[in-house]
């Protein structure tokens, strides 16, 4: 607690900070309570506007806007989530690696990284789902693969700058493990730096998801999702606009916030950005 | 005053002035673009839906309201037997390559549909076929095997078209027939272009000189291009929600007709728990038909309660045989044995029809206890290589577009894994029936076991949905053949 309010508060990070802290708490309270049930189908009740019926109308099928968007929340951040961590984690591991060797280790793990970068996640979605079915582990996995190179070029990067550091060159010097000078000295002086980029990816990750439950290789149906919300919202664009309308605004403001955190998250914890607070 | 007048009424007359001549070229869209120009060698409907009446002909062909009617054969006779079929041809009939039409090329194109090696669709249709004779060239002589009750329709039907020996083998690419229409060219992914057969044999019958088939799949693409006025029709639009905008729209004329395709949500009945028609049965008084239309149709589309087209005069309503009853199916699912509850699976197709009432019927379903979860299957390939060929399913939802396709729950191995001998039986005799009133009964029958039986859920009649420009006559309302027949289409002024 005391290192949050330690933090140099900024408009982004407030707002930011707001429209994150009310994506999780919607998706958590999605869990508990949504004021109908979202895979409830009402015939009678099909393509209502907002108000006419539920805060923000009902969909094709008359079910209600509201309760998808929020049990959609949850499932965008149940896949990007996770999808981010396992990304980050292997990511970091590689980034450390070729920061701690350097060489031909570096080398490998740079130009691995290019080539796992040129494929957009929705065609490595497209092959994973033919590996294990296509479907939210897929989409998982397929987020999780995009982000390795991201999270190691992001790591190797600072790390290096780590490396050349006095204090390094001292535990090198006194015969310290590379593999524990990265743990001890290493990590905690790019944690920063990792999770700012953490909420960008995450913010992308969200995105991805909507991209691909809009192409049906994501979430399935009927649990709701906003790519799909979006997909079914099509046709329906002349006589339903809200049903375009909800998901479209819910993803922009997650992506604006988690983009919004991640920019003031660095602003405030950037030690090279530090000096700016000092008057000249 | 008198002078204003006069200028106004001049300004009036010159802008009537261009009385311009009725249009002659026409653009019809459609959803999918066809693999190929030849319904001889494959199945897909789209292949139909551009050639059939328009490049190629029959000996008989089917008019819009699912009759026969004479086409290249001028008239026939049926010996007493029902096992000769001597039919008259009309000469002076040329392909569009310049030879002449006769009843050698009959014999010819028979011949290849029933080959051994033959990749015709409907091989089916001309197998009681024992030997096809051609005493003189105006005359064929077509004598059976056994008694076919609906052989002179099968002959109307797009994979019974007469093809030249000269061209045939090239048809796939550059289709040669005796129709009214001629092969101009094809852009791939974009459009056909056929232009008026200056040597028809029925001259006076076709005012059109142009007729483009545009391919479009998406269905916003779709609704923007007859709006701009890039496409005159739309004999078959893929988004029913948008249908009903056209509808208010005096611009455009909008016609739900029935397509020959049934809705169906099979079920493997060699599996468990779908070997006990009583879960069938529970099953269907579960569904809410008319409501599924609504939610997945926008309430287009004639629900169904066997599985016969409303388009065909031997059709009888059965969704009276299992109505829509939760309370019954929970009963009867109970009485199966299944009271706590069951879980299945239904592998679901990317159309959007589908997909629809899949999620639809996942709901219902729930009302009567059964978790009903949907596999995204992918439509063709993966879907044949599952359910069609591996028939490693629970249930499954597609559309069945053929016409008069009854006999697909009498074949041995398809994929419903369903066998009943006496429908069976039924169909073998129906299809030997010469008698039409005789053999409607049967069909009358055999619809009766199915709704009783249901083998699936059957759900509702793909409607088509055409749009067309107001000033345009002449296209087909229904489709009791899969066919875009352009060759009655004129413009009123």
């Amino acid at each position: 607690m005391r290192g949050i309010l330690r933090l140099r508060w900024n408009p982004a990070l407030l707002v930011g900070g707001i429209l994150t802290t009310l994506l999780i708490a919607t998706a958590l309270i999605s869990l508990f309570w949504t004021p109908e049930s979202p895979t409830r189908v009402r015939i009678a009740l099909r393509l209502k506007a907002p108000l006419e019926a539920g805060l923000l109308g009902t969909d094709h099928f008359g079910r209600d806007v509201t309760s998808l968007l929020m049990v959609g929340a949850w499932n965008s951040l149940a896949i990007a989530w996770p999808a981010v961590l396992l990304g980050a984690a292997i990511g970091t591991a590689i980034g450390c690696a070729a920061a701690a060797w350097k060489g031909v280790a570096d080398e490998i793990a740079m130009r691995v990284s290019d080539v796992v970068f040129a494929f957009p996640a929705v065609l490595s979605a497209i092959m994973i789902g033919a590996l294990v079915g296509s479907g939210p582990l897929a989409a998982v996995l397929a987020i999780a693969v995009f982000n390795i190179p991201v999270f190691a070029r992001v790591t190797r990067g600072v790390a290096l700058q780590v490396w050349t550091l006095d204090y390094i060159a001292a535990a090198r010097a006194l015969g310290k493990h590379p593999l524990r000078i990265t743990w001890e000295d290493v990590i905690p002086n790019i944690a920063g730096a990792l999770i700012v980029q953490v909420t960008i990816q995450l913010a992308l990750a969200i995105l991805t998801e909507a991209g691909l439950s809009y192409l049906g290789l994501g979430v399935r149906p009927p649990n709701p999702s906003w790519g799909r919300m979006l997909s079914d919202a099509q046709t329906y664009l002349s006589q339903a606009p809200h049903l375009a309308i909800a998901p479209g605004v819910a993803i922009a403001l997650s992506v604006l916030g988690l983009n919004l955190l991640g920019d003031g998250l660095r602003d405030a914890l950037d030690p090279t950005l530090r000096g700016r607070d000092v008057p000249v | 005053m008198s002078k204003r007048f006069l200028a106004a009424a001049l300004l009036f007359s010159v802008s009537l002035a261009p009385a311009y001549a009725a249009k002659t070229s026409l653009v019809v869209g459609m959803p999918i673009e066809p693999p190929g120009l030849d319904p001889t060698i494959a199945a897909p409907v789209a292949i139909r839906e551009v050639t059939w009446a328009n490049l190629y002909e029959g000996l008989v062909r089917i008019d819009r309201n699912g009759k026969v009617q004479p086409m290249l054969a001028k008239s026939w006779e049926v010996a007493p037997d029902g096992l000769t079929y001597t039919f008259r041809l009309q000469t002076g009939v040329k392909f569009h390559d310049g030879s002449a039409f006769d009843s050698a090329d009959v014999k010819f194109a028979f011949d290849r549909a029933r080959a051994p090696n033959s990749t015709n669709a409907q091989k089916q249709i001309l197998a009681p076929i024992e030997a096809i004779e051609t005493p003189d060239p105006a005359t064929v002589v077509i004598k059976l095997k056994e008694t076919s009750g609906n052989f002179l329709t099968y002959l109307g039907w797009g994979d019974a078209v007469i093809v030249a020996p000269e061209t045939a083998e090239n048809n796939k690419a550059n289709p040669v027939g005796t129709g009214p229409f001629k092969f101009k060219s094809w852009t791939r992914g974009d459009r056909v272009e056929l232009t008026r057969n200056p040597d028809y044999w029925q001259k006076e019958k076709t005012k059109l000189e142009t007729v483009t088939f545009r391919f479009i799949s998406d269905p916003q693409a779709q609704v923007a291009a007859l709006r701009a006025g890039d496409l005159d029709a739309f004999p078959n639009l893929s988004a029913p929600e948008l249908f009903s905008e056209f509808q208010k729209d005096a611009r455009f004329k909008a016609v739900a007709g029935n397509t020959e395709g049934e809705i169906v949500a099979g079920m493997n009945s060699a599996k468990k728990p779908f070997d006990d028609p009583r879960v069938r049965r529970a099953l269907m008084h579960a569904v809410d038909r008319k409501s599924l239309v609504e939610g997945a149709y926008s309430g287009f589309g004639q629900p169904i309660g066997s599985f016969f087209s409303p388009n065909h005069p031997a059709f009888v309503d059965m969704t009276a045989v299992i109505p829509y009853d939760p309370a019954k199916a929970k009963a009867l699912l109970a009485e199966a044995g299944h009271g706590g509850g069951l879980s299945i699976t239904i592998k679901t197709p990317q159309m959007a029809y589908a997909s629809r009432s899949a999620e639809l019927l996942s709901a219902m379903l729930a009302e009567a206890g059964v978790e009903l979860k949907i596999i995204p299957t992918e439509f063709p390939a993966k879907w044949i290589e599952e359910v069609f060929r591996g028939k490693d399913y629970d249930m499954t939802i597609v559309a069945h577009a053929e016409p008069l396709d009854m006999d697909i729950f009498a074949r041995d191995n398809y994929y419903f894994n369903y066998k009943n001998d006496k429908f069976k039986a039924l169909i073998a005799d129906a299809a030997k029936t010469t008698d039409e009133k005789a053999r409607f009964a049967k069909y009358a029958e055999a619809q009766k076991i199915l709704a009783e039986d249901v083998p699936a859920l059957f759900l509702f009649q793909l409607p088509k949905l055409g749009v067309w420009n107001a000033k345009l006559n002449g296209l087909w309302e229904n489709s009791p053949v899969p066919s875009n027949d352009v060759t009655e289409v004129t413009w009123s002024e």
